[in-house]
């Protein structure tokens, strides 16, 4: 017998001769599916405060490290106490918006509470959005993506958070990819446990929002100025503002900093 | 001898624009033994009356349960009728994995129509010969629900089928103020015993061969059986 | 881009082109910890929810009484553990279904469960699983399975992130691994004997507040749920946060 692993179950070479993979068409390498995205959007960030949830995410969509397209929206309403903000593919992402688009027809169709008692919440529309973005990965093809799905339900702000690998959780703030390294801290000082919501006005919460934002912009490179804040309000409702851009920024030490300037010396 | 000639098939109109296998099936619910449903604006109850074939034999199930906020009670033919439960729980069960999300007695309704047109549109089928009483509560609040095997379902406050299903109707049709407002569960059940019994002719309710089901806010489908319905006699 | 590859029994060695392949697997950190006592048993488990170095969430429960007195715990890679979670609770549904509601008795949960893990031995389920409850006698019981479906029953068992710290003080404190009586100079054994719900609770908190200590995967809070033949109730401790 022949102890190497890398013959085993193939005719032998030595009978056969060498294996043609023309035969049949098949290819010598496995079959592949997405291995990596391509055009990305950056962090979505959100929060709960004691009347709703915000939620945030930038216009930008790169190309690697080409600021590609700045004009993107990332945040998609889902009826009208839900929205989902999406980072990573966009090509993926726009998939996902066609189902969540395809979700809300296909819950208007022969549904006489459509607008009310049935209407969509933010849990189905999560829950839905977990499966399928766990179904492919089993698969072996992602949906390269990382989602917050942000709204209310029962007059309760809801909070939760997806991937690729169909990794779900939730907590009182959430932030994906650089986000969650440099927004969700600051988010945390303000809404780190369920207590803390509680004690969380809207006004702080979009403060902080705001300023996770401009921190993100100081220091994602693959961030943009423009972004798009949404506010699931228990009194407001659903609010977008799609027009949000990062102020008050303080460029004065660039100046003196040495070596990257227009400085002569 | 006469014969009919366009009943050999359920996709054939006659001339007057009649479906009998439709009709025929129609016939097996009023054969089957009489279940009654009601809903009041806080629940929605089943009862039934269930019948064995002689002394020796177990008593027919009428009441089924598909979900914790859903179930039906059916006259007719019991197979018919296990396979449409059986749909039932595996849409309801999809709901909830999917959606995390309870199928509502709307949807329900309309996925139980569907499957049951195509029978009477397709060559080669037969159409159910069941009739379902659909209870539950769902978002926008408790639903009764009656299905009929042409694939029509009605929402209803009150309704029977089965077997001298008409003495109920009548009773439910006469009463439909006073019980609509009931608030207690219990209450509700006593109106439908009550329309039940309408529906008797020399037999009696018992432990035996009595079935009731509720649903409602908090409370979720339950069937009571045998010594269970005792207090409803 | 290549590299060469070589199995323990190739004459030759193999240029093959490096493949980058998707991950579908990462590892979302926390412990978990079942104990079986004479008439009760407890299956804990801390919130905390991570990946690398980030805390996802501070409170992501992942311990679960999936009614008929089962409790279940399915600990490693998240996604893959709330499928099996999810899995179990509907395989229960449709058993009740099928048995006019009969009780699923522990014994048969847990070959059920080796069967949903087994189905996917080709693609794991990449998960430490616990179920904990009372047998058929009233006895407390714990069942451990690994990722493929291999169970036994074990009067206690850790698993996940930190089992490797917490399993040995159980083997030290439940199971009296290396205790002698005094006086008998190392040759006689301490007899075993059941701990009592307040012990187990209290070996629990000690299990986890230590495990915070040393593992960063694991903290935030532990949530302790107990069954007993009154039902099940459940606890829940805070650990530090750092």
């Amino acid at each position: 017998m022949n102890h190497d692993p890398f013959e085993w179950g193939r005719p032998s070479d030595a009978a056969y001769g060498k294996y043609n993979s023309k035969i049949a068409e098949a290819s010598p390498y496995p079959s592949m599916h997405t291995q990596q995205p391509i055009v990305t959007g950056t962090s979505v960030i959100s929060m709960k405060y004691n009347g709703g949830v915000i939620i945030a995410a930038d216009n930008l969509g790169s190309y690697g490290s080409l600021l590609r397209f700045n004009d993107v929206e990332r945040l998609f309403p889902v009826g009208r106490n839900t929205v989902v903000g999406i980072s990573g593919d966009i090509s993926d992402m726009q998939h996902l918006e066609y189902l969540l688009e395809e979700m809300q027809t296909e819950n208007n169709y022969d549904n006489q509470y459509a607008d009310e008692e049935e209407a969509l919440r933010p849990s189905y529309v999560f829950e839905y959005l977990a499966n399928v973005m766990y179904s492919r990965r089993s698969k072996m093809n992602p949906l390269w993506n990382a989602l917050i799905v942000a709204g209310l339900e029962d007059d309760k702000p809801f909070l939760k958070y997806v991937n690729l690998l169909g990794v779900t959780y939730s907590a009182p703030s959430l932030a994906t990819g650089f986000g969650a390294h440099l927004a969700l801290p600051l988010l945390r000082k303000v809404v780190d446990a369920d207590k803390d919501v509680e004690n969380t006005s809207f006004e702080t919460a979009k403060k902080s929002i705001t300023d996770a934002m401009k921190v993100l912009f100081y220091r994602d490179a693959r961030s943009s100025r423009n972004y798009s804040l949404a506010i699931i309000d228990k009194e407001k409702g659903l609010v977008v503002d799609k027009k949000a851009r990062v102020d008050d920024m303080v460029w004065g030490f660039a100046k003196d900093i040495r070596g990257y300037g227009t400085q002569k010396v | 001898m006469f014969r009919n000639n366009y009943d050999g098939d359920s996709v054939t109109f006659s001339p007057t624009g009649r479906l009998f296998q439709v009709e025929y099936a129609l016939e097996a619910i009023k054969q089957g033994s009489v279940t009654v449903g009601v809903r009041s604006k806080k629940h929605a109850v089943l009862v039934a009356l269930k019948r064995n074939a002689d002394e020796l034999s177990s008593y027919q199930k009428k009441i089924i349960k598909c979900d914790e906020h859903l179930g039906l009670s059916l006259a007719g033919l019991a197979p018919d009728g296990r396979v449409l439960s059986n749909f039932l729980r595996q849409q309801c069960n999809y709901s909830s994995l999917v959606y995390n999300r309870k199928l509502s007695l709307d949807k329900a309704g309309y996925l139980l129509s569907d499957k049951a047109q195509k029978n009477t549109q397709s060559y080669g089928g037969r159409p159910y010969g069941v009739g379902l009483l659909l209870a539950g509560y769902d978002n926008s609040g408790p639903h009764l629900l009656e299905f009929q095997p042409s694939g029509s379902t009605l929402e209803l406050y009150g309704s029977a089928i089965g077997a001298r299903s008409q003495g109920a109707k009548t009773y439910l049709e006469r009463t439909l103020n006073e019980y609509l407002e009931i608030e207690a569960a219990d209450d509700l059940i006593a109106v439908a015993v009550d329309a039940l019994r309408q529906c008797l002719k020399d037999e009696s309710l018992t432990t035996k061969n009595l079935s009731i089901a509720v649903v409602g806010e908090d409370k979720p489908f339950t069937v009571l059986d045998d010594e269970a319905v005792a207090p409803y006699l | 881009m290549s590299t060469t590859i070589a199995s323990e029994y190739s004459n030759e060695v193999q240029n093959v082109p490096i493949e980058h392949q998707f991950n579908p697997y990462s590892d979302n950190g926390g412990t978990i910890l079942g104990i079986a006592g004479e008439d009760f048993a407890v299956l804990a488990g801390d919130t905390r929810h991570t990946t690398d170095y980030s805390i996802n969430s501070r409170y992501e429960p992942k311990v679960f009484d999936c009614g008929d007195s089962i409790l279940f715990s399915a600990n490693g890679f998240a996604a893959d553990g709330t499928a099996l979670v999810k899995r179990f609770q509907n395989s229960l549904k449709w058993y009740h279904f099928d048995h006019n509601d009969k009780k699923l008795s522990l014994k048969s949960a847990a070959r059920n469960i080796q069967h949903l893990l087994y189905g996917k031995r080709f693609f794991p389920y990449y998960v430490h699983t616990i179920i904990a409850g009372l047998d058929e006698e009233g006895k407390g019981a714990v069942y451990s399975f690994d990722p493929v479906g291999s169970y036994e029953r074990e009067q206690c068992r850790a698993g996940g992130a930190a089992a490797a710290l917490i399993m040995p003080f159980l083997d030290n404190q439940v199971n009296f691994k290396n205790q002698y009586e005094p006086e008998s100079n190392g040759t006689k054994r301490r007899p075993l004997k059941y701990l009592s719900v307040e012990e187990v609770v209290q070996l629990v908190k000690d299990a986890f507040s230590s495990a915070t200590e040393r593992h960063i995967h694991v903290g935030d809070g532990v949530e302790i749920l107990i069954v007993t033949k009154e039902g099940v109730r459940t606890e829940y401790f805070e650990l530090k946060r750092d």
